[in-house]
Formats: structure tokens, sequence, C-alpha cells
């Protein structure tokens, strides 16, 4: 019992200290402990109404998809296919960033190439096609269009250069990580 | 956007129910694993964002990089971006009425490239995902790009 009280504690270590440090902060700063705690209430609702289809896509994806078939469209040698398909799923996909990657994860764990998750990664953050629409309206369509363009390029860029640093052991071990990750 | 995620979702449910409800238990399950899995670190970050948001006010931000804050504006603007984590539908909105208080162009695609791409607090989440090496090379790339980014725009707008 006191073990597995240990085992969780460990894994939420961080979190117990940042609410700890935000306690403090309630009585010594009580304007901006409490302003902090509204921007983590707003930021939570706002990631709970993401998360249930993401993760339920997910297990979906994970139960139904056969490792062979996602080898085939996104793996090695899937080609130009692979990379508009990565770039489809994180454009069409909702949420910040961080939700990007148990996506990733999974992806690697069933056999897509890794420059195609990055690029699913780098479209995820910069080309979602409803925050486009609102960057347009906020920035104008001068400043979305000139950045999208730029940044297509970098999604590219980024993704073709991450591989390309990382030894083939070091790509190996990052499957590795994702396979654990899944099962 | 959301609710298209949820038709999504919701439809892809229906229809593996229909072919196996076995299956689709076993992906109920895995969905929560893989969501339990992470939820020490989304917890850690969501309070963190709480607080340095709380602490890093709007008017603290344009007041680092307004017009004639050059160079030194533009670094500044790629850090704050890297290391805050702002929803998009609160960005942009911020963007503009930094612009109109006096932001240079250069300094704001700056903020929001890496705000988009760079994300220093959500590195240990990236970590446990991509290992320690891609996470810092794809951020740092990232933040490399993020400023040709504004020079080019800063040049172009």
């Amino acid at each position: 019992m006191i073990m597995r009280l240990k085992i969780i504690f460990m894994r939420y270590k961080a979190f117990v200290i940042l609410a700890m440090i935000n306690a403090l902060m309630l009585i010594f700063v009580p304007e901006t402990g409490v302003q902090a705690i509204r921007i983590t209430g707003r930021n939570t609702l706002e990631m709970l109404a993401i998360i249930p289809p993401i993760f339920i896509l997910l297990g979906l994806l994970d139960v139904w998809v056969k490792r062979e078939t996602m080898v085939k469209y996104m793996g090695e040698g899937s080609g130009k296919r692979g990379m508009l398909l990565g770039f489809m799923m994180g454009s069409v996909a909702a949420g910040p960033l961080y939700a990007a990657f148990p996506v990733a994860g999974l992806l690697l764990a069933k056999g897509a190439k890794f420059s195609n998750v990055l690029i699913m990664i780098g479209a995820w953050s910069t080309t979602k096609i409803p925050l486009l629409l609102f960057e347009a309206s906020a920035l104008g369509v001068e400043f979305m269009v000139i950045r999208l363009v730029l940044n297509l390029l970098g999604i590219a860029l980024i993704a073709v250069f991450t591989e390309k640093v990382l030894s083939k052991k070091e790509i190996a071990g990052i499957y590795g990580m994702a396979q654990k990750q899944v099962s | 956007m959301t609710e298209i995620l949820y038709i999504m979702a919701i439809s892809a449910l229906v229809l593996s129910q229909i072919k196996s409800r076995e299956r689709t238990r076993m992906a109920l399950i895995k969905a929560w694993k893989s969501f339990e899995n992470i939820m020490p670190q989304f917890l850690a970050i969501l309070v963190l964002i709480g607080i340095m948001l709380a602490i890093l006010t709007p008017e603290q931000i344009s007041r680092m990089f307004g017009q004639d804050s050059g160079v030194l504006g533009l670094f500044f603007a790629a850090m704050i971006g890297s290391v805050t984590l702002i929803p998009g539908f609160v960005a942009f909105p911020l963007a503009a009425a930094l612009l109109e208080n006096g932001a240079g162009y250069m300094q704001i695609a700056a903020f929001i490239s890496t705000l988009m791409m760079v994300g220093i607090v959500t590195m240990p989440l990236e970590i446990t995902f991509f290992g320690k090496k891609a996470t810092l090379i794809r951020n740092s790339a990232a933040f490399v790009f993020s400023l040709l980014v504004a020079v080019v725009m800063g040049v172009l707008l």
C-alpha cells in the first residue's frame, strides 16, 4: 500500500510541487495566485473538451489499424502519400501541440516513418485550418498567408533536418520507446 | 473544429461497436490507459502555464517588444513565444492588440511562430515520446526557423 502511494507520488511529483508553489502564491501574492488558478482552470476545461475524442480515435486506431497497413501508407517508402497523410492528420486536428505527442507515439509504434510523424507534428503546430481563419481575421490575410507559406517550408525542413541529424540507432531507440508506451 | 473531432470519434466508435464489441472495449481501455499515462505531465504543464501567464501580463509583454526594440526585441519575442503556451484564439487577438500598441511585425511574427512550434514547458512530455535528443533538435530547429520567418516577414510587411 505504502509502496503504491509512493509510486503514485513519484509520478505526480512535478504536479504536487507546482501546486504547492501556486498555494504559496495565494498566501504571499494573492492576486497573482488567484489569477494563476483561474488560467489553469480555463486551460484545463479547454483541454478536457478536446481530449476525449482524440484519445478515443487513438484507441480505435490502435485496435483496428494493422501494423502492415500503417507501414504501407506512412512507413518507409510511402513517399509523397505518407507525407501528405501526415500533413493532413496534423491539419485537421484540434487542440494544443502537446496533445499531438501521444498521437505521434502511436504512429511510431505502428511503424510510420519518423519524418512523416514529424510532418504531422509540424502541421499540428502551425497549419490547423480553423486557426488560420482566425489568424487572418485578427492579423490580416497578408500576415496569415506569408506565415503559412513560410511555415509549410519550415515543416518539411525541420522534419528532414531532425531525421538527418539523428543516427539510425537513435531513431531505433525512439521506435523502441514508442513500442513500450503502447503495450 | 472540436465538434468535427467529436463527430469523427463517435461515428468511428459506433462503426467499431457494430463490427466487434470486444475490440471496441479494448480500444476504449487503450484510450483510457494512454490518457492516464500522460496525466502527470499534463497536470504539471497546466499548473505551470497558469503560474507563468499570471506573472507575465500582456502589458509587460508589449513593453518588451515595441517597434524600436530591434534585434533584442526580436529575441525577447521569440523567447517569450517559446516558453509560453497560449491557445491560438487568445494569442491572435493578443498579437493584434500588441501591434496596435506599437509592437513591430517582425517581433510579433517571431512571437506567433515560436508560440506555435517551440514548447519549452512541454518538453518533458515530448521527451517521453521522442527522447531527449530528437526533442532538443526539433525545438532548436523550430526556434531558428521562427527567427528566419520573423525577419522575412519584417521585411515584407
